[in-house]
């Protein structure tokens, strides 16, 4: 017995060995390849005259975590091809030329977080001591942006957070955080505005997922729809990874709400969306988070149908150099079109949100370091600070109170609805705010 | 009067419920009851279930319920394979040894199917219509599946009780060393009795596919609520647990009219200890 023991031991022992000189090195993730992006280049890219002292080529590092696996996988993997798709245009145009003759170009460094805030913490930690990241990217999603944060904020990090609406995270008397979204206490507020004009006598229910992010959308929302003069009939959160809406569905029912507020994340959002569908529960209007602004939300089929949702960003209503003239305000980077045209033709999906946002805080970035002359992070910070632009993204100008330093200012919402056009297929339809809505609002919204 | 509404709506769900949470039980409960292990491959096989039921159902149109026969069919064989290469060196070794070799092919089957499909949410998009009876509505894809629960309850007992390897069975679980003595081939006795109940956890993800999103993650919860019901319907005891599956599934649609969702685990992992402390036998027996 112990000889076929010492066997058994000395044959694990050699199999170890043999597999540990035989696997590959642990390799962080690479950036996705992207298929080659049209050559056009980001606006207002400064050019050099050839007589111009010898350049030199400074490759940045940005550091970021994304969801490639877990509850966040299907909004981070598209912010990621946002952001790469900005990125590669920018080196690919031959990256930013500052003053001193330097050449910034940019590489990624990035990791599969899977969606656990324990690995963002250790990730992120790993991105700035290890792989000296000079700026950082957050997460997709509040909760796991929140993690990282802490760890940016210690090591002095800038981190352009996109993808994180919560507000609390700006709360904490940082200095290195830039928000790119819609701070969540103000997600469904543009919504609220819209059901005021649509039905004033709607009674709310209200039903979120019980995480950082939605909770901020809710606790915003719900003091706004009481001076609104609504009344809110039912008021309850549920846990990330519930699958059986059935008993909260009963309650929607039993409550006598004629319209749905709430929501969390894709997952729970588009199963909570089915099986309301399922159970004819008779609202009139439902609006759910995240969920309907992504692109996999028609395959609910008939469920998605009038599903409304609070997006960051939609190329019906993308902003525009008009706008930015109109307000005063200076215009940076491609037009929505020019965007939506360059990652259609990496990624053949249309870009959503989240993958817009991706592109825009790869584009702040880049006006931050041309802004700042510099990629010294003080200056880039400083550049950040007095930021007040607009891009295809929308409004971008960050709070600078060290009460609340980097949330967001001037960015909005809009809502979008699925409707059916004329051949009969799911599009995801501008309806609010109305000058820039491209159609009316389904209200009710057609029983199943 | 509201709350009663709410009861009211949510039994007949809990109910329907249940009968799946039963079915998933009665599988790992009948490998408990047979050869004393406890198979921490359960969740991944249902999961397993979940994603054979996608692919038969998208890739070649075929009903999600006439999918149950291969999906049964390929559930028996995969745990007579895991019983084969991993527990049947250790069905003799402590139960530790047992419990290692079944959690290996847990975190296996979780690796391979992440790497392979990733942990997106997946749907079957299949409609079996409801019933609405005033506050009460039946899906129609739960009560199908209530039904196939019960049609493979039937089948079960009618293996067990009246078919040769159902005696056979029986007989290895009450006794092994005895039942070899009367020349009953133990060990292939064992790997049917595996692939039996990784067959019923096969089948269950199979039915829980039609009404829950899944990814190859899924399996987890449901192996939870699995031990939570063997134990409530009484270790080894098949017929317990389905009984006990419909306990739980009361008591989770029942205590969401009055409590968040999020409440639901506390409930349900108090009930475990507390029949644990108060009747570790369970409320219909163990295995003898």
């Amino acid at each position: 017995m112990k000889r076929s023991m010492f066997n058994i031991l000395s044959v694990l022992i050699l199999l170890g060995v043999v597999l540990s000189a035989c696997a590959p090195a642990a390799e962080p993730t690479e950036a996705p390849p992207v298929a080659p992006a049209p050559t056009e280049a980001p606006a207002d890219q400064p050019t050099t005259a050839p007589t111009e002292p010898a350049m030199v080529e400074e490759t940045i590092t940005i550091g970021f975590t994304s969801s490639l696996t877990g509850a966040q996988e299907v909004a981070s993997k598209r912010q990621v091809n946002g952001f790469n798709l900005w990125m590669n245009q920018v080196n690919e145009a031959g990256g930013i030329n500052l003053s001193d003759g330097t050449i910034v170009k940019f590489a990624a460094q990035t990791y599969d977080d899977e969606s656990a805030k324990e690995r963002v913490q250790e990730l992120y930690t790993r991105l700035i001591t290890e792989d000296n990241a000079d700026f950082l990217i957050s997460p997709y999603s509040s909760g796991l942006t929140a993690a990282a944060s802490i760890i940016a904020e210690q090591n002095a990090k800038v981190m352009i957070t996109i993808g994180a609406a919560e507000d609390d995270a700006y709360k904490t008397g940082n200095t290195s955080l830039f928000q790119l979204y819609t701070p969540g206490s103000l997600y469904l507020i543009s919504t609220a505005d819209m059901l005021k004009t649509l039905d004033p006598t709607a009674t709310i229910a209200i039903v979120h997922e019980n995480d950082k992010f939605s909770t901020s959308v809710v606790d915003g929302l719900r003091p706004y729809l009481q001076s609104q003069g609504f009344e809110i009939v039912l008021d309850e959160g549920y846990a990330s990874d519930t699958t059986d809406f059935g008993p909260v569905i009963n309650k929607i029912v039993d409550s006598g709400a004629t319209v749905l507020m709430g929501g969390g994340h894709y997952p729970d959002g588009s199963t909570f969306a089915r099986q309301l569908y399922e159970r004819k529960t008779g609202l009139k209007m439902i609006s759910l988070l995240v969920a309907p602004a992504d692109s996999k939300f028609p395959e609910l089929g008939d469920a998605a149908l009038g599903v409304s949702t609070s997006s960051q960003w939609e190329l019906a209503a993308t902003h525009t150099e008009e706008e930015a003239a109109a307000l005063g305000k200076e215009w940076f980077g491609p037009s929505g079109t020019e965007f939506a045209d360059a990652y259609k033709a990496a990624y053949t999906d249309g870009p959503t949100y989240h993958a817009a946002g991706g592109y825009a805080g790869g584009l702040i970035l880049q006006k931050a370091i041309m802004d700042a002359d510099s990629v010294d992070p003080e200056k880039v910070k400083a550049a950040l600070n007095a930021m007040d632009i607009v891009t295809f993204f929308g409004g971008t100008d960050f709070d600078t109170s060290a009460e609340a330093h980097g949330l967001q200012l001037t960015h909005v919402m809009v809502v979008a609805q699925w409707q059916k056009n004329d051949a009969g297929e799911l599009v995801r339809k501008v309806i609010w705010p109305a000058d820039v809505a491209n159609a009316e609002p389904l209200y009710p919204i057609p029983a199943p | 009067m509201q709350q009663f509404t709410l009861l009211l709506a949510s039994l007949p769900d809990g109910i329907l419920l249940g009968f799946v949470y039963g079915l998933a039980a009665m599988g790992l409960t009948l490998i408990w009851g047979v050869m004393n292990v406890i198979n921490l491959s359960h969740g991944p096989i249902i999961a397993l279930g979940m994603f054979g039921t996608f692919f038969l159902f998208t890739r070649t149109g075929l009903n999600p319920y006439v999918g149950l026969i291969p999906i049964a069919i390929i559930g028996l064989l995969l745990g007579i394979l895991i019983y084969v290469v991993a527990v049947h060196r250790v069905i003799n070794a402590p139960h530790l040894s047992s419990l290692l070799a079944t959690f290996s092919v847990n975190m296996i089957i979780i690796g391979l199917g992440t790497a392979a499909l990733t942990t997106s949410p997946y749907n079957v998009d299949f409609a079996a219509g409801s019933i609405k009876l005033g506050p009460i509505t039946l899906l129609g894809t739960r009560m199908i599946a209530a039904l196939v629960t019960m049609l493979f309850t039937g089948g079960l007992f009618l293996f067990l009780y009246r078919s040769r390897p159902g005696r056979y069975i029986r007989a290895v679980a009450n006794n092994r060393a005895a039942a070899e003595l009367m020349g009953v081939p133990s060990t292939r006795i064992l790997a049917l009795s595996f692939g039996l109940g990784t067959m019923l956890a096969a089948v269950s993800g199979g039915l829980i596919a039609t009404f829950f999103p899944f990814s190859i993650l899924a399996g987890g919860s449901y192996e939870l609520k699995s031990f939570v019901i063997g134990v409530l319907g009484g270790l080894g005891n098949p017929i317990g647990a389905l009984f006990g599956g419909l306990i739980l599934g009361i008591i989770e649609s029942s205590s969401q009219a009055f409590l968040e969702s999020s409440w639901v685990p506390v409930i349900e992992f108090g009930l475990f200890v507390i029949i644990l402390l108060v009747r570790p036998s369970g409320l219909f027996g163990a295995k003898k």
